[in-house]
């Protein structure tokens, strides 16, 4: 007689979980697809998680060149070595910083504002408002939302990554007078498209997988506005882990190709 | 055997009269897990009828609406708006029935990020083919919000109205696509009685004006006293005493009575 093997709670817990979550990945994968299109709202989308989360990713982009580079400078120097600064910041902030940094942001802001947004429609019976009056709900708050995420998640990492060079550049331009020219020759000399490329299609994942765990959260959270800020919290905390997961999944698929 | 969903019901005169009911259900049947709710309920609503539906909390009040306007698929029974079976409708049908239905949430259900103005245009942009001409669409929502006395608030959002007001142009957004049957999900709840009596005199003026049919499900017997041409007590998922609010108020029956105290 086979034996049988019981799973910890917590396990099977997760593991449902993660099953729900895909289910509700593919169910996204299907009404993607299907008209109607909801293009106004997907625009709309575009500009309220994009567009106004600029200001922030901004700030975070400068502050992170200026102190990779204030932080790596001394010891570049330390070895006669600090005209290779703006290329190892370049390589440092395209692979891997300025993506992951952005990412990170926009699953606090982005994440958890999907997340309370839906939770509160949930339980003050929006969606089903929308249902009754004839609306898929899926289709207009869901799938829109996660195509503006993984459209804008992408824009935004090229733009925080142009302003994280920015402030190093200042830097670079206050302590070693380097000028404007000479700083971004050396950077973009020194990245070629096997850098660009991996960190540029990671970030779509990126985008994905804040949408969805947002949305899955939000979408799915319990009655009573306990279950809002749960949700809130959750969509923050399971997309930051997701984000390393991805993350690391990329690096090694770039790395086989590196090899090649 | 097929049953017809077509039944006597009374003339104001008297007389005996064939009609078709707008919505028919027989043996609903909806558990969750070991919970019971609805336990073979039956109902019919007749054109330009209002009926009101009372039951105490957990009787299954809320699960009925839920069936009835497809957010909840009932485990058996028939459930036809319309003459269309919504347990066999695919999606898209389904959503085409659904702009026959209005409903008036409990919690008036407002889209929060919207205007009041946006919050009636939605159900109008989700279905062009229902309005006439773009042009008409401004014309339509400030007279449905006209008609609730509302059309200073137009450009307010949800979150600037009090009760009354948001469950004003919750009922103004419901009306929006002309529908043929109204659902009204606890209309006075939550409200002082003033408002209440607004809301109550509201909903007479819609049938009056319109025609359209309506379930009322509530537990405000002031509200079923003026609005309910017929009145089914709902108990345990079950009907169990239905008539005229005078027939029921003189019904002996203990259970019934507790609901006139």
């Amino acid at each position: 007689m086979p034996s049988t093997i019981t799973l910890p709670k917590s396990l099977r817990t997760y593991l449902s979980e993660a099953g729900l979550i895909t289910r509700f990945a593919i169910r996204f994968g299907k009404e993607v697809f299907m008209p109607p299109y909801e293009l106004r709202e997907f625009l709309r989308q575009c500009y309220i998680l994009g567009y106004k989360s600029l200001p922030l990713v901004a700030v975070t982009g400068f502050i992170m060149g200026l102190v990779l580079t204030l932080q790596t400078r001394p010891t570049l120097m330390e070895f006669g070595a600090e005209a290779w600064m703006p290329s190892m910041v370049g390589i440092s902030i395209v692979r891997e910083i300025g993506p992951v940094i952005t990412a990170l942001i926009c699953a606090g802001k982005i994440g958890s504002s999907i997340g309370a947004e839906l939770g509160s429609m949930k339980v003050t019976e929006q969606i089903d408002a929308m249902e009754v009056s004839g609306t898929n709900p899926f289709r207009y708050l869901v799938v829109t939302k996660i195509m503006a995420t993984t459209i804008m998640i992408p824009i935004l990492v090229i733009l925080a990554d142009f302003i994280a060079l920015c402030g190093s550049f200042l830097v670079e331009y206050t302590k070693g007078a380097v000028s404007w020219q000479l700083y971004f020759s050396q950077v973009f000399a020194h990245l070629d498209f096997g850098d660009l490329m991996p960190s540029t299609a990671k970030s779509f994942f990126f985008g994905f997988a804040i949408g969805l765990i947002g949305c899955y959260k939000g979408y799915n959270s319990k009655k009573g506005t306990a279950g809002v800020g749960r949700a809130a919290n959750s969509a923050v905390v399971v997309s930051s882990m997701l984000l390393f997961i991805i993350d690391f999944v990329a690096v090694l698929i770039a790395d086989i190709f590196y090899e090649l | 055997m097929e049953r017809s969903n077509y039944h006597t019901q009374p003339t104001a005169n008297g007389n005996q009269e064939v009609q078709s009911s707008v919505v028919y259900i027989r043996d609903l049947y909806k558990s969750f897990g070991n919970n019971h709710v609805l336990r073979g309920f039956n109902m019919d609503l007749f054109p330009g009828e209002n009926l009101v539906i009372i039951g105490k909390s957990g009787s299954g009040k809320s699960v009925l609406v839920k069936c009835l306007v497809g957010l909840i698929e009932p485990d058996s029974g028939i459930l036809k708006i319309l003459d269309q079976d919504i347990t066999q409708l695919a999606q898209k049908e389904m959503d085409e029935l659904r702009t026959e239905i209005g409903f008036l949430f409990q919690g008036s259900a407002l889209y929060d990020s919207m205007t009041v103005r946006e919050n009636l245009e939605f159900p109008l942009r989700r279905h062009p083919d229902k309005v006439p001409g773009s042009s008409e669409t401004d014309s339509l929502v400030e007279d449905a919000l006209e008609s609730v006395g509302l059309l200073h608030a137009i450009d307010l959002m949800p979150e600037e109205l009090s009760g009354g007001m948001k469950r004003r142009v919750a009922l103004a957004r419901a009306l929006m696509l002309d529908p043929k049957v109204i659902v009204y999900d606890e209309p006075t709840s939550g409200l002082d009685p003033i408002t209440a009596k607004e809301i109550i005199h509201l909903i007479m003026d819609i049938q009056n004006q319109r025609g359209t049919a309506s379930i009322i499900i509530t537990h405000d017997m002031d509200c079923a006293r003026v609005i309910a041409n017929r009145m089914i007590i709902l108990v345990d998922g079950v009907n169990y005493a239905e008539g005229t609010y005078q027939e029921l108020y003189k019904n002996p029956d203990q259970k019934v009575k507790a609901f006139f105290k």
